[in-house]
This record gives C-alpha cells, structure tokens and sequence, in this order.
C-alpha cells in the first residue's frame, strides 16, 4: 500500500504573525479513513488549506501519493479532491453547471463531466435540483453539492473539512454510509470533524491536533483501548439516599432515583447489581454517560 | 495536464464568463448601448450639425469611433474585475485555484471573457451607430489590431484591479474615475490639434489618446498621432500587465493565504 499523504514539519505562520502549525508530521496511508481531530482554531482548516494549494506552508514538505506540492504540483492537485468548512460555490449558478464546470476545469469533456455529474448527484441525493441556483439549497444539500464537486474528478484522495456539520442524523447516517462505500471501493478519506462519534464509527486511524501541534496520532482501536474507565447513570425504581455506596466502585448520588457509577477496565458489571440487590435496590434502565471518546479527548487536551 | 486538457479548462471558463455577461445583459449589453445611442442623438443630430466639421469629417463620423472604444475599454476592463472580484468575494475562485489547470489557462480564459463582451458590446455600439453615420472602414487589419489589443490590454488590467479589490467599491472606482475621464480627454470628442500647444502636450502623456486616435485611423484614415507609436504603446503595456497578471497568480497574492 502506498501513502496517500505525507506531511513533514510542516509549518504555518499568517501574515499577521500567528503560528498556526507548528511543525506537524503526518502520514496516511493509501485506503485509510483518517480523522482529523481538534478544538476550534487548532489548524485543522490551515493543514487542509496547504495541502489544497489555498494555503502557502511557511515550512515542511508535503506528499500527495509521491508527488510534491512544490515541484509537482499539478500531479498532486489530481489526486485530491476537498470538500470545504465553508460554502464556496456561486450562488447564482445551477448545481448541474458547478458540479460540470468543476470537471472542466480539470481537463474532463464535457460527455465525461455529464456521466459522472449525473452518477454522483444521484448518489448525493441531488438529481431533482439539479436545475437549481445553488443558492436555494438547503444547507445539507450545499454540503452535499460539494461532495460531488470534490469527487467529480474522481480523485483518490478525498479530504472533507467537517462535511456533517450542520447536517441532521438522517442525513448524516447516510452521507456515512456513503463515504464508507466510496472507501470501501479505494478512496482514501480524510475527514475533520467535532462529533466523536462520527469520527469513532469511521474512521480506523486517528490524529489529534491542538495548538498547532498533532498532540495524538494512533489507531481507533489502540485509542479506544486508552480508555481506562466508564462512567454509567443508572436509574432505579426505588428511591435512594446520598449516603448509598457500593463496596469497591466510585459512587455518586444524583438524584432521588438516579446514581452515577465508574466503572474500571476490567470490573465487572454483576457484581455492582450484586451489591444492588443486597440493597434492595432494582435499576430499571442504565446508560453511558457520555462519549466516551469525547472523555478522553478532553482528557488528552488537558494533559499535553 | 495535457495541451487538450488545459484547452477544456480554458474553454469552461471563456464559456462561463460569456454565459455570464449574456445572462446578465440588463447590467452588461444594455448600459452601453443605451449611453452611446444617447450620444449618437445629442451629437449627431442635436448639436452635431452645429459644430461642423472635425478633422476634415463631419462632427458624427469623428466621435463615432472614440465612442466605440471606450465602449471596448470600459466593458472589457469592467468583465473582468466584476467576474474575478465576485469570484474571489463568494470564494469560487478556489474551485479554479484548487484544480491542476496552469496559471496561464486561468488568466486567458478570465482575458478572452473579457476581450468576448468588450467586442460583442462594440459591435452593438457600432451598428447603432450606422443609424446616425456610414462607416467605412479605411485600414481593416489595423481596426482590427487595435481593438483585440486594447480588449486584451484592458482585461489584464481589470484582472490586477480584481485580485487587489477587497471591494464593491475598489471595483467601480477605476472604470468611474480613471477609465471614462482619460477617455473623455482622450480626443473622443476633439481633435488635440484644437487645444493650445501647453494642453496639447499634456494630452500626449494619456495613453488613451493613442488608443482612440490609432482606432480612428483604421475607421476614417486620420489620426492626431503616429499609428505605430499607439501600437508599440498598448503592446508594451499589454505586455507588462501580463507580466504582472502572472506574478500574482504565480506568487498567490490575495489569492492564497
Ligand atoms: N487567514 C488567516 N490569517 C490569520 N490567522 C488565521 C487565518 N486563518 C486561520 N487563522 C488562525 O489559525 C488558527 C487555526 O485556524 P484553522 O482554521 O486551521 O482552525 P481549525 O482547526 O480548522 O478550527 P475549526 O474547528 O474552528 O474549523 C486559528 O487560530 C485561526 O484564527
Ligand atoms: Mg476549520
């Protein structure tokens, strides 16, 4: 397999003197589906921007399956395909004409630019307003003109810039599924995002950046297993005091019927409803308490 | 890409800058026609006849083709930096900036799109100008020459006033304040020969005065100055606003951050 992407100490500094990057080093490998996580203002957008071209990098390399973005950058260009934070099409133009002048502009016929504006609007859900000023689309749709705009050239690398974003669940599951099967077929994905979940259901490897630095970068799975806790919310029927405990667990008391649990790697669950029943106590329904990945990202921040 | 690819990039976007101004003829083909026909009346008929002769030509045939130019001029300069300023301002330029097309396809594409409204819009100005006058052209290539140059001249311009414009504002101000006065004191409307010495000189110094007099020579055969001089002038301005247009999509100035 080869690398989708290569970036060595790459380094940003604005014009008005802010460092955005601070030097990063990443890799992605061809196939991947790579998230991009971190607060606002971390430089998720300025790595993206650079390796669009829309950026200039202060210092460092990139890599775009081996072709430099300084000595060849028209190679690399090819091979990407970016799909924005932010809307960056004319409002005045019909979808059909943004998605098929995209095309032109990377040297595909017209006949080419037709056949494939017409697969991927079908598969975004955009055929019926394809005939429409872009302008009187809704935001998830416009979100979705420009994932087929990005992939109209069918590059092999894919890179979206918080597609969900303001996207309801509906939507969001199925431009999941989509992406999964554009990968799937051999289309490398990087997506930046804030929902964790989003990132914790697709993607295999993961980078944390903070700061201007990559504060993580791992696989899902080895993330995941950093996870040294759970905390659960369990509710009871019958009412509860503050001073309830349960020998060897972190209680707390939240309420008359509710009780918040940790739960350590490697305990186990019976013995809390063991401890329960000898209380006399019945749960009626349990639940995490958060994201957990949304614990330990927080966790990483605070820590580096 | 290759030559038949960097030919499909160009060719998208001469077609989409001519869709543009077509689809927007109220603000692009109408103006200048309505303008220049009110001039046609005022001069031609209204006080034309009153002046008399200018040049050897009636008042009419002498203003006829100053007023195309600088119809030329203004809708060629004003395609450009209205089309690229909007696409820098709604962020669409990125779509163009992002793909693998050469910078030299980028600008001539936004340049012919231009040169393509500054010649349409001529050719309306010059058939409403065959109600009033009869033109015959006396030096055809040299008509020609000089009407492709100044377009293309102009619609480098437009280009630099398009990237440096953060604007609606910085959009109009050139065409408003620098494009229509030079034009006017061009010799549109008279002959140099007609000022005194002093202001006679100070009006070599505008180059539109070239444009306009180089132009008159190819329609009516007379001219207040040397035709090659005019020539050799919009080439060489041609071709440093070229230059100039390809540094600053070289280096990304105002384009990319
Ligand atoms: N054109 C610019 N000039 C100066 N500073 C900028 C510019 N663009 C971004 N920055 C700064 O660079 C930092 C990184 O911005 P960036 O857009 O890369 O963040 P991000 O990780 O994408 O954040 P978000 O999640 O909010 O999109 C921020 O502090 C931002 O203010
Ligand atoms: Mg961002």
């Amino acid at each position: 397999m080869g690398i989708a992407l290569q970036i060595k100490g790459l380094r940003k500094v604005y014009d008005n003197g802010f460092e955005a990057l601070k030097g990063i080093d990443l890799e992605v490998k061809e196939g991947d589906f790579f998230a991009l996580l971190g607060p606002n203002g971390a430089g998720k957008s300025t790595t993206i921007g650079i390796v669009s071209s829309l950026v200039k990098k202060s210092a460092g390399d990139v890599h775009i399956f081996g072709h430099s973005i300084q000595t060849d950058m028209a190679a690399a260009k090819r091979e990407i395909g970016v799909v924005p934070q932010e809307f960056n099409f004319s409002n005045f133009e019909t979808v059909w004409d943004i998605v098929v002048n995209q095309a032109g502009y990377y040297g595909l016929s017209r006949s080419i630019a037709g056949t494939r504006a017409e697969k991927y609007l079908k598969k975004l859900g955009l055929w019926d307003k394809r005939d429409v000023a872009s302008r009187m689309l809704s935001g998830g749709m416009k979100r979705r003109l420009m994932i087929a705009r990005a992939l109209i050239h069918e590059p092999r690398l894919l890179i979206l810039d918080e597609p969900t974003a303001g996207v309801d669940i509906e939507l969001r599951r199925s431009m999941w599924e989509f992406l999964t099967e554009i990968n799937r077929s051999g289309t490398t994905i990087i997506l930046t995002t804030h929902y964790l979940e989003e990132a914790e259901s697709l993607c295999r490897h993961i980078a944390i950046i903070d700061g201007g630095n990559i504060v993580e970068n791992t696989s899902m799975k080895a993330l995941l297993r950093q996870l040294q806790k759970e905390v659960f919310i369990l509710d009871t029927r019958d009412v509860i005091t503050p001073d309830i405990q349960i020998e060897g667990f972190d209680t707390r008391y939240v309420d008359d019927h509710m009780l918040e649990l940790v739960l350590k790697k490697g305990s186990s669950l019976n013995e809390v409803f063991v401890a329960l029943n000898e209380q006399g106590l019945v749960v009626t329904s349990m639940r995490n308490k958060a994201n957990r990945l949304e614990e330990l990202f927080v966790g990483l921040l605070a820590t580096k | 890409m290759t030559l038949a690819e960097q030919w499909v990039a160009f060719y998208t976007i001469v077609r989409k800058e001519i869709r543009r101004f077509l689809r927007i003829w109220m603000q692009t083909l109408l103006p200048p026609a309505i303008t220049m026909s009110l001039y046609f009346v005022i001069f031609g008929a209204l006080i034309g006849s009153r002046i008399g002769q200018m040049g050897g030509f009636t008042y009419m045939e002498f203003v006829v083709p100053g007023l195309i130019m600088m119809s030329v001029i203004t809708n060629a300069y004003s395609n450009v930096v209205s089309s690229f300023f909007g696409a820098k301002f709604q962020r669409f330029v990125e779509e163009i900036l992002v793909s693998p097309m050469s910078n030299n396809t980028v600008l001539w594409g936004f340049v012919i799109g231009g040169v393509a409204r500054g010649l349409l819009v001529g050719l309306i100005v010059t058939m409403l100008s065959l109600f009033f006058t009869s033109l015959h052209i006396q030096h055809v290539g040299v008509t020609i020459g000089i009407v492709l140059m100044t377009s293309i001249m102009f619609s480098l311009a437009g280009f630099i006033n398009a990237v440096f414009a953060n604007n609606f504002d910085d959009v109009s101000i050139v065409p408003v304040f620098v494009l229509t006065p030079l034009t006017y004191l061009g010799g549109v409307f008279y002959s140099i020969d007609l000022l005194p010495d002093f202001w006679a000189g100070v009006s070599r110094l505008n180059p539109m005065l070239y444009i306009v007099n180089a132009f008159r020579y190819g329609v009516l055969g007379v001219s207040d100055v040397n035709v090659t001089t005019a020539f050799l002038m919009v080439g060489g301005f041609t071709v440093a606003a070229y230059a100039y247009c390809m540094y600053l999509l070289a280096s990304g100035t105002r384009l990319r951050h």
